[in-house]
C-alpha cells in the first residue's frame, strides 16, 4: 500500500510541526491502555460464575469432580496476559526497530493499529469461547507487538521535527502512554457496565468496542503524521556544526550501537531507574496501608495510586522538557541522587508516622520513574544521532522488560521474607527501600561513566549522503506523480 | 487571500488534531483526579 510509504509522508512547505505531537498521542494514548488492563481481571474471573468465580480453591484442585467442571480463570492465570504483552513489547521494539525507522512512521502506526485492534478482537473470541490461550495470543502476543511498534513509531519523527527541543517532543508522546490508562480505565468500566446482564459478563463486547475505537483513533494518527523534508529545520534554528562534549552531530548505525559501552550503560541506567519505580508502583496501595495501618484506608490508598499515576504522567513531560535545558546526563543524575535520598527517607516517614511526607516522597519518586522513560530517547539522540534513534530506542526497551521482572520480584520476595522472619508489617518494606536506593547508586556510577561515543562507530559521510539522496528522490517522485505527500 | 485562507485552514486542522487527543485526555485526568481526591478525605 503506497500511501503508507515514507515518501508519501514527507511534509510539504508550510506544514505546521505542531501537528505531529497529536499524531503521536493518537497512538500512545491507545496503547497506554495496557496500564489499565487490570480493570478486566476481576470480571474475567467471573465469566462462568457471573456473580462469583467458579475457580476451585487450591485445596480442591486435586479432586476429580472439581476437575470435571468448567472452571473460571484465576487471577494468577490472568496476570500472565499483561506480563506476556510487556515481554513482547520489549522483543518487538528490538526486532522491528530498524523496519520502523526505514519504513517510516505511517506504516509503523498503521501496523500497530492493525495489531492492537486485532489483538482485542482475538481476545474477545477467547473470552467468548472461554479459551484463555486465545487471550494470551491475542492481547499478549499480537497486542504486545502493537505495543512495541507503536511505542517507538513516532520517536525519531518527533526528534527530527523538534531538533531544538527533542526532550519536550518525545516527552509529550511518552506522556500519552502514561495517560492512556486514564481514558481506558473509566471507559472500560463504563462499557462493561453497559454490556453486563444478570446472566452475562460483558468483557468480550467491551474488547470489541475498544478494538474498534482504538483502530479508528490510531488510524487518524497514522494519517496526520508527517516526516520533515530532507534538510528541513525550524525557523531561526541553527543546528550545531560541531559536536559538543555529550551531543554528537554524527549518526551511529542501529546494529553498531549495541557494540558501544554507552548503549549498555544507558540500558543499565534505564533498567535500574525503572526497577526502582516499577517495584513500588505495583505495591503502592498495599504498602501505604501496611505502613500506616488505620490511617490510610483502602479507599484512600486507591486515591493515592491515582495520584501516583498523575505524577507518573506529568513527570514524563516535566523531566523530559527540563532535560532540554539542563542536559540528559544531569537529569539522570537528579533521578539517581534525589531518588536515593527519597528512598532512604521513606522508612523514616513510617517511623515518625507522617503520611504527607510518605506521599510526597513517592509522588516525586514516581515522577522520576516516568521521567526516566521519556528522557531516554533524547539521551540516545545525543549519543547516537538522529538517524536510527527510534530503532536504538527499540533495542533499549528490553531494559524495561528486564525491569518488569526484577522490580516486582525484589519487592514481593523481600516483603515475604521479612514477614516470614517476624518483621512487623509496618517495617516490612524498609529493606526494600534501601535496596532500591542501592540500585540508584549503581545507576549513578553508570551515568557518571557515560562519555561521547567513539568516532569509529559513526556512520561514514557517504552512508548518510546516500540515504539523504534516496529520501530526496522519493519526495520528488511523490510530487511528480501528482500525489503530494502533504495531502 | 489564498495564503490567508490556507493559514486559517491549517489553524483549524491543528485545533481539531489537538482537540481529538486533548479532550479525552483531560476527561481521563479529571476522572483520575476525582478518585485521587479520596486520599485527602
Amino acid at each position: 500500500m503506497s500511501f503508507l510509504d515514507r515518501s508519501r509522508t514527507i511534509a510539504g512547505p508550510g506544514f505546521n510541526r505542531w501537528m505531529v505531537p497529536p499524531a503521536a498521542l493518537c497512538v500512545h494514548l491507545c496503547i497506554g491502555q495496557a496500564y489499565a488492563f487490570s480493570v478486566f481481571n476481576k470480571p474475567m474471573t467471573k465469566l462462568l460464575g457471573i456473580s462469583q468465580s467458579t475457580a476451585p480453591a487450591s485445596w480442591q484442585t486435586n479432586l476429580d469432580w472439581v476437575q470435571s467442571l468448567p472452571n473460571d480463570w484465576t487471577i494468577p492465570a490472568l496476570g500472565w496476559i499483561f506480563s506476556i504483552a510487556i515481554f513482547f513489547l520489549g522483543v518487538s521494539s528490538a526486532v522491528f526497530g530498524r523496519w520502523v525507522e526505514e519504513g517510516g512512521p505511517r506504516r509503523a502506526m498503521f501496523t500497530a493499529a492493525l495489531c492492537w485492534a486485532g489483538g482485542f478482537f482475538l481476545s474477545a473470541i477467547g473470552v467468548y469461547a472461554h479459551q484463555l490461550w486465545l487471550v494470551y495470543v491475542g492481547y499478549g502476543f499480537i497486542g504486545g507487538i502493537a505495543l512495541g511498534i507503536g511505542y517507538i513509531s513516532p520517536v525519531s519523527t518527533l526528534i527530527k521535527w523538534f531538533p531544538d527541543r527533542p526532550g519536550m517532543a518525545t516527552g509529550m508522546a511518552i506522556m500519552g502512554f502514561g495517560g492512556g490508562a486514564f481514558i481506558a480505565s473509566p471507559l472500560s468500566v463504563w462499557l462493561m457496565h453497559q454490556f453486563t446482564t444478570t446472566t452475562h459478563v460483558g468483557v468480550a463486547e467491551t474488547f470489541i468496542v475498544l478494538g474498534i475505537i482504538y483502530f479508528i483513533w490510531m488510524l487518524v494518527g497514522s494519517m496526520i503524521v508527517r516526516v520533515p523534508a530532507p534538510g528541513w529545520k525550524p525557523e531561526g534554528y541553527t543546528p550545531p556544526v560541531q559536536a559538543t562534549k555529550l551531543i554528537t552531530t554524527s549518526d551511529v548505525f542501529v546494529y553498531d550501537s549495541y557494540k558501544t559501552p554507552q548503549f549498555w550503560l544507558i540500558w543499565l541506567i534505564l533498567c535500574l531507574n525503572v526497577t526502582a519505580g516499577i517495584g513500588v508502583l505495583g505495591q503502592a496501595s498495599l504498602m501505604s496501608q501496611e505502613m500506616f495501618p488505620g490511617r490510610i484506608t483502602p479507599v484512600a490508598a486507591a486515591g493515592f495510586v491515582g495520584l501516583m499515576s498523575l505524577f507518573n504522567m506529568g513527570g514524563r513531560f516535566f523531566w523530559a522538557s527540563t532535560s532540554d535545558y539542563i542536559g540528559r546526563k544531569n537529569t539522570y543524575f537528579i533521578f539517581m541522587v534525589l531518588g536515593f535520598v527519597l528512598y532512604c527517607l521513606v522508612p523514616h516517614t513510617g517511623t515518625i508516622g507522617s503520611v504527607s511526607a510518605f506521599v510526597i516522597c513517592f509522588l516525586i519518586i514516581i515522577s522520576m520513574y516516568g521521567g526516566g522513560f521519556s528522557t531516554v530517547p533524547a539521551y540516545l539522540k545525543d549519543m547516537f544521532g538522529t538517524r536510527y534513534v527510534g530503532a536504538i530506542h527499540g533495542l533499549l526497551l528490553t531494559a524495561w522488560s528486564a525491569a518488569g521482572i526484577f522490580g516486582p520480584v525484589i519487592v514481593n520476595y523481600l516483603r515475604e521474607y521479612n514477614l516470614a522472619h517476624g518483621v512487623p508489617k509496618a517495617q516490612a518494606y524498609n529493606n526494600t527501600m534501601y535496596i532500591m536506593a542501592g540500585l540508584l547508586v549503581i545507576g549513578f556510577i553508570c551515568n557518571l561513566m557515560v562519555k561521547a561515543v567513539n568516532s569509529r562507530f559513526h556512520m561514514k559521510p557517504e552512508d548518510g549522503a546516500l540515504a539523504t539522496a534516496a529520501e530526496a528522490g522519493a519526495a520528488m517522485a511523490a510530487r511528480l506523480s501528482g500525489k503530494p505527500a502533504s495531502a | 487571500m489564498t495564503t490567508q485562507s490556507q493559514e486559517s485552514t491549517a489553524a483549524v486542522k491543528l485545533l481539531l488534531a489537538w482537540a481529538f487527543v486533548g479532550i479525552p485526555l483531560i476527561w481521563g485526568v479529571v476522572q483520575t483526579a476525582i478518585n485521587a481526591s479520596k486520599l485527602f478525605h
